[in-house]
């Protein structure tokens, strides 16, 4: 194993956590090593947000990214991955510069309301992720969705190391 | 498969739900009991116990196995281990796109750096 590849990333890396609040919520928090008007604005440019928002090991391509960013305004994601195409859409229900994050998704009927918050502290900012969905069904089967598209992408982000170690090696 | 894979995420979130149920989880964890033994922890009645235990025996949390007159309960992992998959998946997704947006972070403060300098 090459050992300044495994020791490098880890050492700044910050744990991401995933708790099931109820049976209608899912948090996710993480923390940044960085002020929290900069992940703010990470989460709010769409030309920033396209560069993070699906992990290139994820195995899909997002093919378009609107996003207006104000009350009342729209957002609209465009997925591929291999033939298929999926589109993510919804409204942005509250815009609090650097702090605060709502939006409803509302490509089915099903679709949760998602609040960001950003909270800094000593030039690093704790981001909290918070799901609402309207029932319990609802999320399971994102749940469910979410591990399908896992399976795909943590077989893309082995080929991705293989290739990735491959030219490291080579250079 | 995903189908059966959400009937069981639906029975373990509903047996889950319970904070006696959670209790029986936490105690089976300790030591395998029987049904009088869990009903007499919780306060409960016998047949009380019995329809917590087979809320648990439907979602795969717990097994029972019935030895003379006695029916014991132990801890069934292999739900429990399901949903802590189901979670952990999640988690990873998310965790790959804040790996994502660690480097976008650290190009954006980077940036300020240098334009931070230049208009001094």
């Amino acid at each position: 194993m090459d050992a300044r590849r495994d020791s490098e990333p880890t050492a700044m890396k910050n744990r991401t956590t995933v708790e099931r609040k109820s049976e209608r919520e899912l948090v996710v928090t993480r923390t940044f090593n960085a002020p929290a008007r900069i992940v703010f604005e990470a989460w709010t440019k769409p030309e920033l947000l396209r560069q993070w928002w699906v992990p290139k090991s994820m195995g899909m391509s997002l093919l378009s990214c609107e996003m207006d960013v104000r009350v009342g305004g729209k957002y609209r994601l465009e997925f591929a991955y291999g033939d298929s195409q999926s589109t993510f859409f919804g409204t942005y229900k509250e815009v609090t510069p650097h702090s605060r994050l709502v939006w409803t998704n509302e490509e089915s009927d099903e679709g949760s309301v998602t609040t960001v918050t950003f909270e800094e502290k000593g030039g690093k900012t704790l981001l909290v992720l918070h799901e609402l969905y309207p029932s319990k069904e609802a999320l399971d089967a994102a749940g469910t969705g979410a591990a399908d598209v896992m399976v795909e992408t943590f077989a893309q982000l082995d080929e991705l190391l293989v290739t990735l170690g491959a030219s490291v090696g080579r250079s | 498969m995903v189908q059966y894979m959400r009937a069981r995420l639906d029975a373990s979130f509903a047996a889950l739900s319970d904070a006696t149920r959670r209790g029986v989880l936490e105690q089976l964890g300790r030591s395998d009991a029987s049904i009088t033994t869990l009903a007499e922890s919780f306060h409960m009645t016998l047949t009380g116990m019995k329809k917590h235990v087979g809320v648990l025996e439907q979602a795969g949390l717990v097994t029972t196995e019935k030895v003379g007159r006695v029916r014991t309960c132990k801890l069934g992992l292999r739900g429990l281990e399901e949903e802590a998959a189901w979670i952990e998946r999640y988690r990873q997704l998310w965790d790959a796109r804040f790996d994502e947006l660690d480097k976008v972070v650290e190009e954006l403060k980077r940036k300020e750096k240098i334009d931070g300098r230049k208009k001094r």
